[in-house]
């Protein structure tokens, strides 16, 4: 290099860089944060062994909510299903005739609530009875037919919630040929109670391990601090800001996020797969078509976005705490 | 550039490392600071830098009263000073290169000027072909000079050094000597501590002698030995 050169740019008027071009400032600084963005990626990889099970930790802890939470919706999908089957035996009066059972299940078909009705005469009901319950020969030794004819209503899916459905209950009940109106909701109405202690439990494990998620990654950030602590002091010698110097551990944060949501994403993926033979085969025995969900886009966004901003939080902690304790002396 | 007021630094349970200090350095001189180790010319150096805060006393550097700097402007203050240290204080797992573009890195320089600053800064210690290199694998005397360049790299307007040519030997001591009058030549304000008089005696340059923490000779601005 030429002495002469050298010297006027070493010796010249200090220069400062606020003295470039916005644009060049700008650029310089978008490098400078993609440097230390990937940097903070490589110094995690040189040590592969502990970032991975710093990421496996956060990944279990975010797969345990995760699963709960698929688990939930998997079920809410079932009961809807299940509760569109939900029917309404409605007993007709004895002294109801054909026609006039007719007219009332046409009237019933209209309803906006009703998505089918069916018409069961004593007759049907009897043979029905007789086939399924094994008395035959008992019934065939009664004089008379003692079962009442039957309309079973199946209430449309939008009004399948406990409540839509208990409401038109009330309405069938109230109509003059109707003897007696029946809906056994109770087991549906327990299994929303029971889906809601589960969705109440999935949000306090969820808070619990997401606290857990910012304590591991603010003690791993923590640690990497004091392993780093005599080049923070140099940078805090020659002028680095307390930005400077916390940008790296804040991208190191993002990072074990960012890894232990994908191992998280894994794990729930993996139990799914795992699952899901097993249940097809016992929706098959139900003649049922259910199948287990995956993750849904907004799940999967959730729990990596969710892991990116424990990480950043959990580091944000560490840095808070510990680059202020360590000044040069 | 350095202006110092009565300034006692008192460490807890011990007596004063300096006592009532009063000396001023204008903008563009150069002085050598000097004393038996223990006088307190590293308590003067780490006040001047803002590793310590006076007891008592004004310390006032580039107009800057030091004691009403907020916390978050020390680095901006810093950075107008470069400082030498004795044991070096460079980033073992970084290179040669990488440690001298640290302070413009931290300034924000656009890449292009870093490269030319640094490789103009290792050139100026004669270490440019060793700019790949890791400290590790310098011998004492290089790892010193990579500091150096470090701290000249921004061309600050004060550079404090602290027994930077203890690990060197004569020639290169004087070498690293012209070095620092050649900056001196140019404006820069140089502080050197240092306790080889024979070197600082042949500069001729102001001498300030510490004593037990005081002040015991200041032979001047601009005094000839």
């Amino acid at each position: 290099m030429n002495q002469e050169a050298n010297d006027r740019l070493l010796l010249r008027e200090r220069a400062r860089p606020a003295d470039s071009r916005l644009a060049t400032r700008l650029r310089t600084w978008l490098l400078r944060h993609a440097q230390v963005f990937f940097g903070s990626l490589g110094r995690l990889a040189r040590t592969p062994v502990s970032t991975l099970m710093t990421a496996a930790v956060i990944g279990i802890a975010l797969a345990l909510p995760t699963g709960l939470h698929l688990l939930l919706q998997n079920l809410q999908q079932l009961s809807g299903g299940w509760e569109g089957a939900a029917q309404i035996s409605l007993f007709l009066r004895e002294d109801t005739s054909e026609g006039e059972a007719e007219a009332l299940l046409a009237q019933i078909r209209k309803l906006p609530e009703v998505a089918d009705a069916e018409y069961i005469s004593r007759e049907a009901a009897l043979a029905e009875f007789q086939r399924l319950s094994g008395f035959g020969e008992a019934l065939a030794a009664l004089d008379e037919n003692p079962l009442p004819a039957v309309i079973v209503v199946s209430p449309g899916l939008l009004h399948a919630s406990p409540a839509a459905t208990e409401a038109l209950l009330g309405r069938l009940r109230a109509l003059p040929a109707v003897d007696l109106a029946q809906l056994d909701m109770q087991w549906i109405q327990r299994l929303y109670a029971i889906m809601a202690i589960v969705e109440r439990t999935v949000a306090v494990l969820g808070l619990l391990l997401a606290l857990g998620v910012i304590l591991v990654v603010g003690n791993t950030i923590r640690l990497a601090i004091q392993n780093r602590r005599d080049e923070i002091v140099i940078i805090k010698l020659i002028g680095g800001t307390d930005a400077f110097i916390r940008r790296p551990f804040l991208y190191s944060g993002f990072w074990y996020g960012l890894l232990g949501g994908i191992l998280g994403l894994v794990l729930v993926g993996a139990a799914v797969i795992a699952l899901d033979g097993p249940i097809s085969e016992l929706a098959g025995l139900y003649q049922s078509s259910f199948t287990l969900q995956g993750p849904d886009a907004a799940t999967v966004g959730l729990l990596l976005g969710g892991g990116i901003l424990l990480g950043l939080a959990g580091s944000w902690l560490a840095v808070g705490r510990h680059l202020r304790a360590i000044e040069p002396r | 550039m350095i202006r110092f007021t009565k300034v006692t630094k008192r460490y807890p349970g011990t007596n004063d490392a300096l006592s009532e200090v009063s000396f001023h350095m204008a903008p563009g001189e150069m002085a050598f600071l000097t004393g038996h180790s223990g006088a307190g010319k590293s308590t003067l150096l780490k006040l001047i830098a803002l590793l310590e805060h006076a007891t008592r006393g004004q310390v006032i550097i580039n107009g800057q009263n030091l004691a009403k700097v907020p916390r978050r402007r020390i680095p901006y203050v810093r950075r107008d000073i470069g400082i030498i240290f004795q044991d070096h204080r460079l980033l073992y797992d970084r290179t040669v290169f990488d440690n001298v573009a640290l302070p413009l890195i931290i300034e924000g320089f656009p890449e292009r000027e870093i490269g030319r600053r640094v490789r103009a800064a290792l050139d100026k210690v004669d270490l440019l072909r060793r700019e790949k290199a890791y400290p590790v694998t310098l011998s004492g005397g290089e790892q010193q000079r990579v500091g150096i360049a470090r701290a000249i790299v921004t061309k600050p307007p004060l550079l404090l050094a602290d027994e930077p040519t203890g690990n060197l030997d004569p020639e290169l001591s004087a070498e690293i000597m012209a070095l620092f009058e050649q900056f001196n030549g140019v404006g820069v304000t140089v502080l050197v501590a240092s306790h080889d008089l024979d070197l600082i005696s042949r500069m001729g340059r102001r001498m300030l002698t510490l004593k037990d923490g005081r002040l015991v000779g200041d032979t001047g601005a601009g005094a000839a030995a």
